[in-house]
């Protein structure tokens, strides 16, 4: 299979399996909220096959199943903890927002995981063991403060974090011209930090660019700030949306199963969204069938 | 002069620093002005950087983020101990600690711990005024799953940091400004000046104070940290000039709640005062008070008392700063209220 392929697969099962959670909503087989990530998949599947799960570690945000999937391929795991099963990764106590399994963690409020992973990245250094820390962003968390903290301090200590904003142009509801000034990219660029911006939804360009990101940080342990202007085509929760159709079917256009599924035959995506399709299948059945996370039932 | 000496509490502190840090690698220090040779604004942290230069860091004023750079380093296995210059500061930080630090290894089902120790010096009685005088830690006394343990200056405060940084739970360590320069007094033959002491079990003991031995007495007072030498010196007045016995229970694990030693103490007593040097509402004595007549209520011949801040600023002339804060009268006036409600 080449490169291309699989990143295609990776893409289409996060986006099934994000379309998936919103049919189960739908059906109340599901509480509680979730922030799927349709239209900015590409993102993850380009930044993370850089990384290693053995060694590297990842950290993200409320939104956060496509970097986990990306990351961990633990979709089982996953939907369990989203439908509040027994065998959830954090055994239903996280639930959407709250993950955590090996090198990849998430939390639910903006800004603070992002001295997390820069604490991540000096233990990891002083440890010697090589690894980036990556953590994920949108434009709402520049502005809290503690980013800013965060960036000096990755700066200063020449910390190996990749900081990835994810720039979808709107936080919850709010434009980003109602929430931003300045520049994005000059906000790294304001500490010292190695930045680079891309606007686009080819998860060839961003794989390419992530790669020489994160071979920046490996080779120099300096932490590295990548800006990718991108799109979500869901809501930012479920049913909570007020943006323009004629805005959201534009951006359609670009959409990166679009773009990456023009590259390939026919047959080959044809092969690969039916592998998705059963594979989704299996899994929402498998976890349909999990027992309920219970209680501990105190000593 | 015996072998042991008395030192100082900031030296007590330094040495045990000092101890911890040669004998664990994975121990790392991050605070403001902590370098030597200025060594920190209290000087607990002095010649560690020169000492260990690779593991100690001074850092810039982001106290917000530095919560969660301890988080991650503890996250990943390391032990970091956090200084915070002044109390009051931990308020910048308090995301970090309620939805993160207090939260990973419960939301993530065991999976992580999070060794980590914050540092902090509270309390007033300097002129320091509003924003650099305050006793905050009755904040972090709600949060689940974090640890708050008060130092004072009859505690052994190097076996209470030893365990602190030990700890694999996250640990708030509170010092206080005015402990830093007193001497470090343990008892003795199982005294510390005229009084009886108990000590209790555990990584964080509580001391219990007697000047009858231990038999019946008029009332317990529950304290802890620089409000210890205050009640102490109440109860010697209290003795000399009114000829009341109390006992003392000086706690120092705040948080998670464990007060044995107030209810034996309360079951010979059967009086209970508070003291605090925080804020009144909402405070220690308030969730004691809570506990007190829910586990003892038979014991109990009087409500509970409480002595604490008035719930207000700390203002920084010292004549309206000693207004605010507790004092030796409050401790005596508050055990006098007992016995009126008795007689």
């Amino acid at each position: 299979m080449t490169a291309l392929a699989a990143f295609y697969e990776r893409m289409f099962f996060i986006r099934r399996f994000e379309e998936s959670l919103l049919d189960l909503f739908s059906l109340g087989k599901l509480v509680g909220t979730t922030h799927t990530y349709i239209g900015q998949e590409a993102n993850a599947v380009g930044v993370i096959e850089h990384l290693d799960p053995d060694r590297d570690v990842v950290f993200s945000n409320h939104r956060c199943h496509g970097h986990y999937l990306a990351f961990m391929d633990d979709a089982f795991g996953l939907l369990c903890e989203v439908m509040g099963k027994a065998p959830g990764v954090c055994g239903g106590k996280g639930g959407s927002q709250h993950l955590c399994k090996g090198n990849f963690y998430s939390n639910g409020v903006l800004g603070s995981i992002v001295p997390v992973a820069t604490g991540i990245a000096l233990a990891e250094k002083k440890k010697g063991t090589g690894a980036v820390s990556t953590v994920f962003l949108g434009d709402g968390t520049l502005g809290e403060g503690v980013t800013y903290e965060s960036l000096n301090i990755a700066s200063l200590w020449q910390l190996p974090v990749l900081f990835v904003v994810e720039n979808n142009y709107y936080a919850q509801s709010t434009p980003v011209e109602l929430g931003l000034a300045g520049s994005i990219a000059a906000r790294g660029a304001a500490f010292g930090v190695e930045t680079a911006e891309l606007d686009t939804t080819d998860v060839d360009m961003i794989h390419e660019a992530a790669g020489r990101a994160i071979s920046r940080i490996r080779e120099t342990s300096a932490p590295y700030f990548l800006v990718l202007n991108t799109y979500r085509f869901s809501p930012h929760s479920k049913s909570d949306d007020q943006r323009d159709p004629a805005e959201i079917e534009e951006r359609r256009t670009r959409d990166p199963l679009l773009v990456a599924g023009a590259r390939l035959a026919d047959d080959e995506r044809s092969a690969i969204e039916a592998r998705c399709e059963e594979r989704l299948a299996e899994t929402v059945e498998a976890a349909e069938a999990a027992p309920a996370a219970a209680p501990r039932v105190a000593a | 002069m015996s072998a042991n000496q008395p030192k100082r509490c900031v030296q007590v502190l330094n040495e045990a620093l000092h101890e911890i840090f040669a004998s664990r690698g994975d121990v790392y220090l991050f605070g403001e002005d902590i370098l030597d040779p200025y060594g920190g604004a209290f000087k607990v942290t002095q010649g560690l950087s020169d000492g260990y230069p690779d593991r100690v860091f001074t850092t810039p004023i982001s106290e917000a983020s530095l919560f969660g750079v301890a988080a991650g380093m503890a996250l990943r296995g390391q032990r970091p101990i956090l200084e915070i210059m002044f109390g009051d500061f931990i308020a910048l930080g308090l995301d970090q600690v309620v939805n993160g630090i207090s939260k990973f290894r419960e939301m993530y089902d065991d999976q992580v711990t999070v060794p980590l120790v914050v540092r902090t010096p509270m309390g007033g009685r300097r002129g320091y005024g509003p924003t650099h005088s305050q006793s905050l830690e009755k904040l972090l006394l709600g949060i689940p799953n974090i640890c708050v343990v008060a130092a004072s200056e009859c505690h052994d405060l190097g076996a209470l940091l030893t365990h602190a940084v030990e700890d694999d739970g996250p640990v708030f360590f509170i010092e206080n400004k005015l402990m830093y320069g007193r001497m470090n007094r343990r008892p003795e033959d199982g005294h510390i000046g005229e009084l009886a002491v108990r000590e209790s079990g555990g990584p964080y003991p509580a001391l219990t104070f007697s000047g009858t031995d231990f038999t019946e007495a008029f009332a317990t007072i529950v304290t802890y940290g620089g409000m210890v030498p205050i009640v102490l010196e109440a109860v010697t007045e209290l003795i000399l000039e009114h000829e009341i016995f109390c006992e003392v229970v000086a706690l120092s694990q705040l948080s998670p709640m464990e007060l044995d030693a107030v209810y034996e103490s309360v079951g010979r007593t059967g009086a209970l005062v508070t003291a605090e040097e925080g804020t009144l509402t909402g405070g220690f004595g308030a969730e004691i008070a809570a506990r007190v007549q829910a586990a003892a209520w038979s014991d109990l011949r009087a409500p509970v008392q409480r002595v604490a801040a008035r719930d207000g600023i700390i203002p920084s002339a010292r004549s309206l700063e000693d207004a605010m804060l507790p004092s030796v009268d409050d401790v005596v006036a508050a055990v006098s209220a007992l016995e009126g409600v008795r007689s």
